[in-house]
């Protein structure tokens, strides 16, 4: 507790510093409004639409990131274990990959328009490549002494897979999903800022050119935290998913 | 190729070993293009048919004209600059910035405890949410864009740095000092090399968080630049335009990458993992 509270002082200081420099007129309300004022225009918002609005983007990010994740392993490991997928299908992993993905929004608008579906199929693409590229190397990874004594021992090719390959490759894989996750957000933030009708993005955009700054400001911070408790939901997640290794 | 199998009777295996290797290679050789010029070919077929509405799908050679429209008229040549520009301008104040705080982070006892609060949340945030707060506080312009790729960019900077210049080992410092070295040279000739493959991994990924929030911005600010050019194409129901915007943007993508990894190749010579077989895609 008392490590925890030393840990975050820094946070506190800053809240201080902000609450008494905003309080004492230093910066104008219109560049950075105090923070108890943002902590009401939080309190307003949380009394209106804001979880409305956070639970559509959340929907459409995780509902995007879990296909992401169904198929982007599948990929990944196929890619791996099979050569001809990997001839095949690495040259257009390695031309894509290093595009980036907002690129796509623009497309995803022409495509399906402005409703979810644009804005899942966006992060679909987004967080699949960062997915098929983890898992790839990850499968291609595994220890060949692993694979050939399960092998030698009498293995058939989808007890190998299922029993050494996936477990063995397992903590990469989850890497790159985290990875995904981080890019999820980021990329439906920005697609809902640029053209949506609803969600956190929007609602942050929108307040921000109708001039309600504080809510501007507790909308950015409330879906920053977001992000972040579901870095730590997720790392304790796996953490409890490896916990079989040493 | 059943036909030579039959014709040379003996030495049939040996043969039609040599000919399932030479077409294995065959396809190894293809294969990596047979993937992207089906689609293209499928992608040509399926426009000039009509057989999806042209403003969903452009033919493929619109597309092409369209770069090269761009190209002569140099409007490619100056989004492209542009967008160049404010991510590099960002990129290297991010990795400036970035990669001096890690450090200090690393080595000061108080730097450490007062960042590490703060980059421990900023980096997993989406920072991109204070976009609107990035242009009230810096307008529309080129700062506004530049400040918030850079501050995207940093997090990722300064928390790769700050673990790399943690890592190294202790035993190594000990040594330089008891050989005599300054500070200053424990950091230039010890400190930095050590961590600089882990540092550069770092910059390795804030770069392409540049180029995503770059886009972003010029998305939503306009102002010129490849990511305003497409979203204005979208805008305008200008398909080709938006085909030809993803093509530029992955080039630009893909040349800033590969430029980065040769960098990489380079300042690392030395190092063990130059010799290292990759399997990175």
């Amino acid at each position: 507790m008392a490590a925890s509270f030393r840990r975050y002082l820094p946070l506190l200081l800053i809240a201080a510093v902000w609450e008494a420099v905003t309080r004492a007129g230093l910066i104008t309300e219109l560049t950075l409004p105090a923070l108890s004022n943002i902590l009401v225009a939080f309190w307003n918002l949380l009394m209106q639409d804001l979880l409305y609005q956070t639970g559509r983007s959340i929907m459409r990010g995780m509902s995007a990131l879990a296909c992401a994740i169904v198929f982007g392993t599948a990929a990944g490991i196929l890619m791996a274990w099979y050569k001809p997928v990997r001839i095949l299908v690495k040259p257009v992993i390695q031309c894509f990959y290093p595009m980036p993905k907002s690129a796509l929004i623009p497309l995803v608008i022409i495509w399906i328009g402005l409703g979810d579906s644009s804005k899942i199929t966006l992060i679909f693409i987004g967080c699949l490549l960062p997915i098929v590229v983890s898992s790839f190397n990850a499968a291609r990874g595994v220890d060949q002494v692993l694979i050939w004594s399960a092998r030698g021992m009498g293995a058939s090719e989808s007890e190998v897979l299922r029993e050494i390959v996936i477990p063995a490759s397992l903590p990469e894989i989850l890497h790159g999903i985290r990875v995904a996750l981080a890019l999820s957000f980021i990329l439906m933030v920005s697609s809902e800022l640029i053209i949506a009708n609803d969600g956190i993005g929007f609602l942050i955009g929108f307040l921000g050119e109708a001039g309600d700054f504080r809510g501007m400001f507790a909308g950015a911070i409330t879906i920053a935290m977001i992000g972040f408790f579901a870095d730590r939901l997720y790392l304790a997640a796996t953490n409890r998913l490896l916990a079989w290794r040493e | 190729m059943a036909r030579i199998d039959r014709s040379s009777g003996g030495a049939a295996p040996a043969l039609g070993d040599v000919v399932r290797e030479k077409g294995l290679w065959l396809f190894e050789a293809l294969g990596p293009f047979a993937l992207i010029g089906a689609a293209v070919i499928a992608w040509e077929v399926t426009a000039l048919q009509k057989a999806i509405d042209p403003f969903l799908l452009p033919a493929f050679s619109t597309v092409v004209m369209r770069i090269f429209d761009d190209l002569i008229t140099g409007k490619l040549l100056l989004n492209a600059a542009l967008t160049l520009y404010r991510a590099l301008v960002a990129f290297g104040l991010a990795a400036s910035i970035g990669v001096l705080l890690g450090i200090l982070m690393a080595r000061v006892v108080s730097v450490g405890w007062f960042f590490d609060p703060i980059v421990s949340i900023g980096l997993p945030a989406p920072k991109i949410a204070l976009l609107p707060v990035f242009m009230l506080w810096f307008g529309l312009f080129d700062l506004a864009k530049i400040m918030m790729v850079a501050f995207s960019a940093s997090f990722q900077i300064i928390a790769t740095t700050w673990a790399a210049t943690r890592s190294v080992e202790r035993e190594i410092i000990w040594s330089a000092r008891s050989l005599g070295a300054t500070e200053r040279q424990i950091l230039w000739q010890v400190i930095l090399p050590t961590a600089l493959p882990q540092i550069l991994t770092g910059l390795q990924i804030a770069m392409p968080i540049s180029l995503i929030v770059v886009l972003v911005t010029e998305m939503v600010m306009g102002g010129e630049g490849l990511g305003s050019a497409m979203l204005r194409s979208a805008r305008f129901a200008d398909s080709p335009g938006v085909f030809a915007g993803i093509i530029e943007i992955g080039l630009l993508g893909f040349a800033v990458i590969r430029t980065m990894e040769v960098v990489r190749r380079r300042l690392l010579s030395w190092h063990q993992e130059a010799a290292r077989d990759e399997t990175t895609v």
